[in-house]
């Protein structure tokens, strides 16, 4: 299958190694991966912290760039939920019926990566060897607005080597929530303090995730407290091989 | 302009030509269960009532020992025990005996609609003891069928235990400023 | 209000109520976030209520079924009000109630005041009502010498306390149990002196504290669940009997009402009764729910009277997106499940309706400009959306508000080039270049330093995943 790659900003830029990741296991299982160039953001932040307007250029981009495609991916479970509950009330609320039209059709063909490999490629077990101690954080996005339920637990389960650990209170919120973190950096950190407690009382060596903005902020605390436990993106658990 | 009429204007000048949406009723109607007893038990005695099955009313409300006893008119006196201490205020009294209107056996909950075995409001709400006969056939099996069944011109009020507050951190406590005891009587009258 | 509004939408005056805080949520939150007292009893509290309020959820096969009912009955109603409302002030009336139309806080404050007066009461006893604590009810009455006494176990507390409310259904939410015993014996007259912190106890205490003033207090003023248009029958829902208490007891009962409380049907409760306990205070139903319809001769209150409340109501309701809030019942089942509420507490809210749904309500009943900090004050994370048993898309309506709230200057110049940027990838390539070339920064500058307070950046990587793509 040719499946196109929406990479992100935030992976493109700060974690080309899940983009990356992805790349290469959707190789291995035997897919063609495009990147469609002229891709940049999707606007989420922009819609979320109340700039629609500047937001609709880049959802009108973002539905150029992808309508040509039959099935896209992204390893965000909140960018793929802005590009399907978001991007045609960007353009409705902007008097733009059409581009609320085709954003709903690009929408509809846009999957977060569990949700491709288990709903549309049919597979659980894609092979990946990850000898490490690993907990899930499920992401509110990926949770409460794709419904994701439990396709990557399922797609994690399979692979050989790994320990996977369950994360207490884990559909709990890490505090990130995009500008969320900077205008209530208090709060969010009093989230995130939490999050990172039971991370810790796993005993894991890994927490992942599917989203790399949820993983970048409980890194960032991991990471301020030194507390010897990284974060890895789905993606890289999945594409990591006895190989590799 | 009367403020009537201000809120009015203001609320269809809010609206415009909104359209009213259908109302899916997919959920659970009246009339699609039968009412199940057990449940009604379980249901009560979980929120603290404590539930008697007979048709023998007189020798529960004797062994409750219930001091000075309050009915309203319309009460079956075979349910009185002999020698009960009747007043006719519920200032006074200690412990009231009414019937019901309808009970939900999903909710654990009674209702009582002010008809004449059941009294005026204050009644079964000042003493600190309430007996409560229920007939099986009142027994219905979720809300749907006792809001079917029940006139909302009369005054109505469910209860559903004992009075409680949740308001000490969030932990249910029974006995606050309605009945302390509530005892159900649950009669089935048409199997003697 | 000028003659120029009449007939529009009007937002809540200003300098009366309890809609608006005295300073943004952020510089609240920093306070209650460091009360460690008061994050342990909110972790407490909510944790509970969420493990009570899933058990009996799970318990009905329907309840999704029973929330999509809910939520169109809600959207119906609004789509209906002014018929509703006339039609219920007609039954109302015809069943011996006296209707009045309170155009906001001030006129319904008025309203009241003059018919406690009517009655030469220089008392008036309260069930629990988010409607009057929004309008300051209690201020104007003692502003007119009336005594309110609020009956209420949580509201008591919080009266004699001297304290605000931080919960729509547990006002007193932020006491624990030691400290509600501390409150009792501080300001309770004729208290026990040995009183101990069991729950049972200190409700003990309360049923004794109260009973006379119920028995000698001939006026009462409530709030509403439900008015049902087509019988004009009101529906108080409660738990302690206080409510049972006000409602039957005096000679005077006053109901202050939002419009919005309105259903069309009498078979609507069988909707909302399934719905409201369960999602409020876990339970399969409340001990007690009271139902009227005006007047009863020889059973109640003679004389009952019903304020129908706007007060910022139809300025929500003119926004097609935003008057979904009204949908509310307020059960509190978002603040239950509010990852922010639980570490804030309601009191960071400003405004008598704390937590999500204040989040989006308090900022369309004042006008976002009043209230503008409070769409931020969420995560996004959507957990009270799944909670709401009437489907209210709160996560949505944040995103709504944040779009029509004010915005800070260097904030719209940010946003403006960064959405410029990434409309031209050769910019964008640049700045993801030179992001690089500025390597991992430990401390950022105002505002981005609410990020490296607490959180370490990510190292850049050695090349973006385009630069990858284009040299494979």
């Amino acid at each position: 299958m040719r499946i196109a790659l929406f990479v992100t900003c935030l992976a493109d830029t700060l974690f080309p190694a899940a983009a990356k990741a992805t790349v290469r296991l959707l190789e291995r299982l035997g897919h063609e991966v495009v990147f469609p160039p002229g891709q940049t953001c999707c606007g989420q932040m922009h819609i979320n912290t109340g700039y629609q307007r500047d937001a609709l250029p880049l959802v009108r981009r973002h539905v150029r760039t992808f309508a040509p495609y039959d099935v896209v991916v992204a390893s965000s479970g909140s960018c793929v939920g802005s590009v399907r509950h978001q991007h045609a009330t960007v353009a409705r609320a902007a008097g733009e019926a059409s581009l609320a039209a085709r954003a709903e059709d690009v929408a509809s063909r846009t999957y977060e990566l569990s949700e491709l490999l288990v709903d549309v490629l049919g597979v659980e077990d894609v092979g990946a060897w990850y000898p490490h101690r690993v907990t899930y954080h499920p992401t509110c996005h990926s949770l409460r607005m794709l419904r994701v339920g439990d396709k990557p637990l399922r797609l994690l389960r399979h692979v050989r080597g790994m320990e996977l650990v369950e994360l207490p209170d884990a559909d709990q919120c890490c505090g990130f929530g995009g500008t969320f973190a900077l205008k209530n950096a208090e709060t969010s950190t009093a989230m995130l303090a939490d999050k990172m407690r039971h991370v810790l009382d796993t005993g894991a060596e890994v927490c992942t995730a599917g989203d790399a903005s949820c993983l970048m902020h409980i890194g960032g605390g991991l990471s301020r407290m030194d507390a010897g436990v990284r974060t890895v993106h789905l993606a890289e658990i999945l594409a990591a091989t006895e190989e590799s | 302009m009367s403020s009537r009429d201000l809120i009015l204007g203001r609320v269809r000048a809010a609206l415009g030509d909104t359209p009213v949406p259908e109302v899916p009723r997919a959920y659970r109607p009246a009339g699609s269960r039968a009412a199940d007893l057990e449940v009604l038990v379980d249901r009560l005695v979980d929120y603290k009532a404590v539930v008697h099955r007979t048709g023998d009313i007189a020798s529960v409300v004797a062994s409750l020992d219930p001091g000075r006893l309050v009915v309203p008119p319309g009460v079956d006196p075979s349910w009185l025990p002999p020698g009960a201490e009747l007043v006719t205020d519920e200032h006074d009294a200690d412990a009231v005996l009414t019937a019901a209107t309808v009970a939900v056996a999903e909710t654990g909950t009674i209702v009582l609609d002010g008809s004449p075995d059941q009294g005026r409001r204050v009644v079964s709400l000042l003493p600190d003891l309430h007996i409560c006969v229920v007939r099986t056939d009142q027994v219905v099996a979720a809300v749907p069928d006792a809001i079917a069944r029940l006139d909302p011109t009369r005054p109505l009020t469910w209860i559903s235990g004992p009075s409680a507050t949740s308001d000490i951190e969030l932990n249910r406590v029974e006995g606050v400023h309605g009945p302390r005891r509530l005892h159900v009587v649950l009669a089935d009258f048409t199997t003697p | 209000m000028t003659r120029t509004f009449l007939g529009m939408p009007a937002t809540a005056p200003r300098g009366v109520g309890n809609l608006r805080g005295d300073e943004p949520f952020p510089a609240a939150a920093h306070k209650a976030l460091a009360d460690d007292q008061l994050r342990r009893n909110l972790g407490h509290a909510t944790g509970t209520i969420r493990r009570k309020s899933g058990a009996v959820v799970a318990e009905l096969p329907d309840w999704q079924e029973l929330r999509a009912a809910g939520s169109a009955l809600k959207a119906a109603t609004m789509a209906r009000l002014p018929e509703l409302l006339e039609q219920l002030e007609e039954k109302v009336t015809a069943a011996g109630g006296v209707v009045h139309w309170a155009a906001d806080a001030n006129e319904a404050n008025r309203i009241v005041t003059d018919l406690v007066r009517a009655t030469g009461q220089r008392r008036v006893i309260k069930v629990k009502s988010m409607a009057t604590q929004e309008i300051g009810l209690n201020e104007a009455l003692a502003e007119a010498g009336i005594a309110p006494v609020e009956t209420d176990l949580a509201e008591l507390i919080v009266q004699l306390g001297d304290d605000k409310p931080s919960h729509i259904l547990v006002p007193a939410i932020h006491r624990n149990r030691a400290e509600i015993r501390e409150i009792f014996l501080r300001e309770m007259p004729g208290v026990d002196p040995g009183l101990t912190d069991d729950p049972a106890t200190l409700a003990a205490a309360a049923r004794r504290y109260l009973r006379e003033t119920f028995l000698s207090t001939p006026v009462a003023v409530s709030g509403a669940n439900f008015a049902v248009a087509e019988t004009g029958t009101l529906v108080v829902l409660e738990s302690e009997g206080n409510g049972r208490m006000c409602l039957t007891l005096p000679e005077t009962l006053i109901t202050v009402m939002g419009i919005e409380k309105v259903v069309p049907a009498w078979r609507d409760l069988e909707v909302f009764l399934q719905l409201l306990p369960r999602a409020s205070t876990g339970e399969r139903m409340n001990p007690y729910t009271s139902m009227w319809t005006g007047v009863t001769p020889g059973d109640g209150p003679q004389s009952f009277h019903l304020v129908l409340l706007d007060n910022g109501r139809t300025a929500v309701l003119a926004d097609e997106v935003g008057r979904q809030a009204l949908h509310c019942i307020r059960c509190s089942a978002c603040l239950n499940v509010c990852p922010v509420y639980e570490r804030t507490g309601g009191h960071a809210y400003g405004s008598v309706y704390p937590g999500p749904i204040g989040a989006v309500l308090s900022p369309q009943l004042t006008g976002v400009a009043d209230n503008a900090s409070l769409p931020y004050a969420s995560s996004l994370c959507g957990a009270c959306f799944d909670a709401c048993p009437v489907r209210i898309d709160i996560p949505s309506l944040l995103v709504h508000l944040r779009n029509k709230a004010p915005h800070p200057r260097t904030e719209r110049i940010a946003m403006a080039a960064a959405a410029y940027t990434m409309d031209h990838p050769a910019l964008y390539t640049r700045a993801q270049h030179a992001a690089k070339l500025s390597g991992r920064l430990k401390h950022l500058p105002p505002p981005l330093n609410g990020w490296t307070a607490s959180r370490d950046l990510p190292e850049p990587p050695a090349e973006t995943f385009r630069d990858w793509w284009a040299r494979r």
